[in-house]
């Protein structure tokens, strides 16, 4: 597999969301609009990307019965450090996605990737399936956050082009199960032609 | 390179060096963001309170002070003065009745108690109805009244206020935290 096979894998053939149906709870809860799905999108990115580098340069040095443990401290720094600096700079995303940026610790992806292709791939390979598995994730976030936001409250991107409401049950989380279902429905389909 | 053996010895060592190494990067960051989280919260009242009370040229940040609600526990009042004349106050209130949790709002007053703006400074209420107490078609309903006249309660229970489709509750919670404020604010003024 070359690396560029291996950075697109991310995005449909094995796309986190809409193929393994990983880390379904922040996909659920986040993406009331385009912008906090791509936020939490871009959060993830930093810690798949900096934990997968630490953990395939370390993998040969963990014993293996302590992996576990090693891995979920390694994760749990960098989601603290992406926690500090949003809570930081970006202060109002940081109010919308709430416990949700603490809780990409315990996102299945990021484990997921630890254990079953960081521990073992080189560092290059790895950091390299980090960007293309985060950015698959941030994609599927994003045109879900922003299919909710349009249906949903009649704007896209903060910017209203419907006044009044939109269909309200999008915004909340049964909408957040019908709009994901179509959306796997929709990648299924194309993936068998 | 071998894999490590998983020996005791081992695994007591690996696992305390990766925890001395995260928390050592732990605290570099925290000792570099703990400046700017500051910043960003103190810049965030600063602006809701320049939103709710008219303009004013001390720093209301450094003249906060408490005035007890009545039921126990006190709220913050921010007084906003023009050349040493009181043009306002921003009162931080809260209320517990919210859909979700608690709303936390900065409202702002004149010197006889009219209400000049408000703002939402937090809440957890659902998005895209009663997150609408933020927008001007809700709370501009407020604005220019007295709620010494003005009954702050919605129309479901016989007040003048319409409530957010479909968020009555997070509609009265809102009323309910502008009705402690004032409540705070006219005591206050008795003392």
């Amino acid at each position: 597999m070359n690396q560029l096979q291996n950075f697109t894998k991310g995005f449909i053939k094995e796309n986190p969301i809409l193929v393994l149906v990983l880390g379904c709870c922040p996909t659920l809860a986040t993406t009331t609009s385009a912008i906090n799905g791509l936020g939490m999108g871009i959060a993830t990115v930093f810690v798949l990307v900096g934990s997968n580098t630490v953990i395939s340069m370390l993998a040969n040095l963990i014993p293996d019965k302590v992996r576990i443990p090693s891995f979920i401290i390694i994760i749990a720094s960098f989601v603290t450090i992406v926690d500090l600096i949003m809570k930081a700079y970006v202060p109002d995303l940081y109010e919308t996605l709430g416990i949700f940026i603490p809780l990409i610790v315990v996102n299945c992806i990021v484990l997921g990737r630890a254990e079953a292709f960081a521990s073992k791939n080189n560092v290059l390979t790895s950091v390299i399936d980090g960007l293309g598995m985060g950015l698959g994730f941030t994609a599927a976030l994003g045109i879900l956050g922003a299919f909710r936001e349009i249906v949903g409250s009649g704007s896209i991107f903060n910017y209203r082009f419907i006044q009044g409401d939109g269909i309200l049950v999008f915004i909340l989380a049964p909408g957040a199960f019908i709009a994901l279902g179509y959306l796997i429905a929709l990648v299924n389909r194309m993936k068998k032609q | 390179m071998t894999k490590t053996e998983s020996s005791f010895k081992n695994m007591v060592m690996s696992l305390t060096l990766i925890s001395m190494v995260a928390s050592a990067c732990l605290g570099f960051v925290y000792e570099m963001t703990r400046e700017p989280i500051k910043m960003a919260n103190l810049n965030k009242k600063l602006n809701a309170i320049k939103q709710v009370v008219p303009e004013f040229n001390n720093n209301p940040n450094d003249e906060m002070y408490k005035l007890p609600t009545g039921e126990g526990d006190s709220l913050e009042i921010y007084p906003a003065k023009k050349d040493n004349i009181t043009v306002g106050y921003a009162v931080n209130t809260y209320t517990s009745k919210g859909f979700s949790g608690n709303i936390s709002l900065m409202a702002g007053f004149k010197p006889d108690g009219t209400i000049i703006n408000i703002t939402v400074l937090e809440q957890k209420e659902t998005p895209g109805l009663g997150t609408k107490m933020a927008e001007p078609a809700f709370k501009d309903q407020f604005m220019d009244k007295n709620p010494g006249e003005f009954i702050l309660k919605v129309k479901k229970d016989g007040g003048p206020i319409d409530a957010i489709t479909a968020a009555t509750i997070s509609s009265r919670a809102f009323c309910d935290a502008v009705q402690r404020a004032y409540n705070a604010l006219q005591k206050g003024g008795e003392r």
